[in-house]
């Protein structure tokens, strides 16, 4: 089904990439990633620390050139034009890359006059990006004095100066508290409505779903599965059943009984006092897991038919729990 | 709690445009490098007090114990050497503002952008050529103060100066290849401690190199720190140790010596410091 590599653009691919391959000494940071995003739509690519998300980001964003494969985005080859790729695209890294000893605006200008704006005009743009992320007030103070939020959207800012047809962000709310991170997700959700096409990267199994139409999950520099979060809820299939007990002593027991019930392997959550089990038919389970509880004795608090959450599509798709894992580094 | 929930309309529609040129893409760069350096002025201390430092403690503290040979006043004969040393630390300026831009991730922020190839390198070296000039003005005044004077013509003079920005272009490029080589700002002090500071004191910079042992002399003779400081002495008319018909090539012509150093160093630093540039912001 495939176009011939090169015809991306043209068919409405803002980022094209087949058979990524990038190792370091003897970790293999990619191991063949492929990659297709529409463009002006949203894809998140969503896995643990050191799955290879960054290093995408950095071939796709000219900054490192691939052991193998091959990448297109807006339309030009990211080894052979880099140059063209580079005008059209804008890169937040993980760690905002503002510079602390200058102003807010002092970072917007310069980086327009790098874009090849005049400075008068990048003094202009300057000021409406500033106004556009709330920044104005602080716009003659030093960086360095922003608090995490504020880096941030000066960050995304910065991307911002010369209009990027394709937009790269690596982990835009890591390290965010909650507020500054849904502050973030507006000024995301803006840039999207925009037409704008993103790709974000994130260990963050609902900022995944709140903000990207498309989900590619890697693990170990592989894409293990890609879709909506809705396709990806069902490809793994199946209800949750939960049980939450009185007495946590009761706790192995009752993983014992639903895992009988559900013929599957139930998980035991001991300070949420809690037994979960993915089960084919959830209600079905919930019955005769009810039974056998009443049987025994156990009581129960709580005892629930739930579709899955990412969490556990993710944890079914690698076989361990999403989020920060041991940091590999490269 | 801040509001940002406005509609979001581009007030301007930008195109991709060509890129003005490597002029242009270094010289916003060099501008950056000058702000960080009027913002941080604790950083420039290599180039502001530290050769003022080093002024007074050897034209007071240590001066007194120290004879010129052939005459003169130590004060006098000090100025060329501690010029010397001070043009010498550029490139530990040059290698810790390359390792903080590793460090801080400017370097990735640069690159995904679309400037001129090389730009960011020339920008650092523009802005700390720049920066160089402000230890020899420093210098200067500090000198007059404690009893320097420029006894030789005024050409005699504005060749001594161009000797020392032509050395602080030779050392740019020493900086840069130190700053890609080694990976942070801390390895970068260390170096300077350890490799920097040494080459300038096993020189004429403070001392006659006659007192010394004779391996070290040899050492002394041959290092182009001695010939900087001989050669400024000479170009500024200052008191400077007599050449002895068994003195090397450099001692007897310090002023050629120091010029081929120089181009030697270019020739060689240069290309060999943007190949390790380029590694270093490679991976």
């Amino acid at each position: 089904m495939h176009e011939s590599f090169g015809e991306s653009h043209r068919s409405g691919l803002a980022i094209e990439a087949h058979g990524l391959v990038k190792r370091y000494g003897e970790t293999v940071a990619l191991a063949g990633a492929d990659l297709a995003v529409p463009s002006g739509t949203v894809t998140a690519v969503l896995g643990p620390n050191g799955a290879g998300k960054t290093t995408a980001v950095r071939i796709l964003t000219t900054l490192t050139k691939p052991d193998e494969g091959r990448a297109r985005v807006a339309g030009f080859d990211v080894i052979d034009q880099p140059g063209e790729v580079r005008r059209r695209i804008g890169l937040a890294a993980q760690d905002a890359t503002v510079d602390p000893v200058l102003t807010g605006r002092e970072n917007l200008i310069m980086l327009g006059e790098l874009h090849q704006l005049r400075r008068r005009r990048a003094a202009i743009r300057a000021d409406e990006l500033l106004e556009e992320f709330s920044l104005t007030e602080a716009a003659k103070r030093r960086v360095s004095g922003y608090s995490g939020g504020m880096r941030r959207r000066l960050d995304l800012a910065a991307t911002l100066v010369a209009e990027p047809e394709v937009l790269f962000l690596d982990e835009p709310t890591t390290g965010l508290d909650p507020r500054a991170r849904i502050e973030l997700w507006a000024v995301l959700d803006r840039l999207v409505d925009r037409g704008t096409t993103v790709l974000l990267t994130t260990q963050y199994l609902d900022e995944a779903e709140r903000l990207a139409h498309d989900i590619v999950v890697v693990d170990h520099g592989r894409v293990i599965a890609r879709g909506d979060a809705r396709t990806l809820k069902r490809d793994v299939g199946g209800d949750t059943v939960q049980i939450v007990v009185v007495d946590p002593t009761d706790l192995p027991e009752t993983a014992r009984l639903l895992s009988a019930a559900t013929a599957t392997t139930a998980t035991i959550d001991r300070p949420a006092r809690t037994v979960t089990a993915p089960a084919a038919s959830g209600v079905e389970a919930l019955i005769s897991v009810a039974e056998a509880l009443r049987n025994q004795n156990i009581a129960i608090d709580d005892l629930s038919v739930r579709q899955p959450t990412l969490d556990e599509v993710f944890l079914t798709l690698t076989g361990a729990p999403a989020g920060p894992a041991v940091e590999v580094s490269a | 709690m801040t509001t940002i929930a406005k509609p979001y309309l581009p007030a301007t529609t930008v195109e991709p445009r060509p890129s003005r040129g490597f002029l242009h893409d270094a010289f916003v760069v060099a501008r950056r490098g000058l702000i960080h350096m009027r913002r941080q002025p604790e950083q420039l201390s290599d180039a502001t007090i530290q050769p003022i430092m080093f002024v007074l403690l050897f034209a007071y503290v240590f001066g007194g114990a120290i004879d010129v040979p052939g005459g003169g006043n130590y004060r006098e004969f000090l100025m060329g050497g501690i010029f010397a040393q001070t043009i010498v630390f550029t490139a530990f300026g040059v290698a810790m503002s390359l390792a903080n831009d590793r460090k801080n991730q400017a370097i990735d922020r640069f690159r995904s952008l679309p400037i001129a190839k090389g730009a960011v390198l020339g920008g650092h070296a523009i802005a700390n050529l720049i920066k160089a000039l402000l230890p020899i003005t420093l210098m200067s005044l500090c000198g007059l103060v404690v009893g320097w004077r420029i006894r030789a013509g005024i050409m005699h003079a504005i060749g001594g100066y161009l000797l020392l920005i032509g050395f602080a272009f030779a050392m740019i490029w020493v900086g840069v290849l130190l700053g890609s080589v080694i990976a942070t700002p801390e390895g970068v002090t260390g170096v300077a401690f350890t490799a920097l500071f040494p080459i300038t004191f096993i020189a004429s910079t403070f001392v006659p190199t006659s007192t010394m042992p004779t391996g070290l002399r040899t050492v002394a003779q041959w290092n182009p720190v001695t010939t900087l400081s001989d050669a400024l002495r000479i170009q500024f008319g200052n008191p400077n140790t007599p050449v002895q018909p068994s003195d090397p090539w450099p001692i007897a012509h310090p002023a050629a010596y120091t010029v081929i150093w120089i181009a030697a160093i270019v020739a060689v630093c240069a290309p060999l410091a943007i190949r390790a540039y380029q590694r270093s912001i490679a991976q």
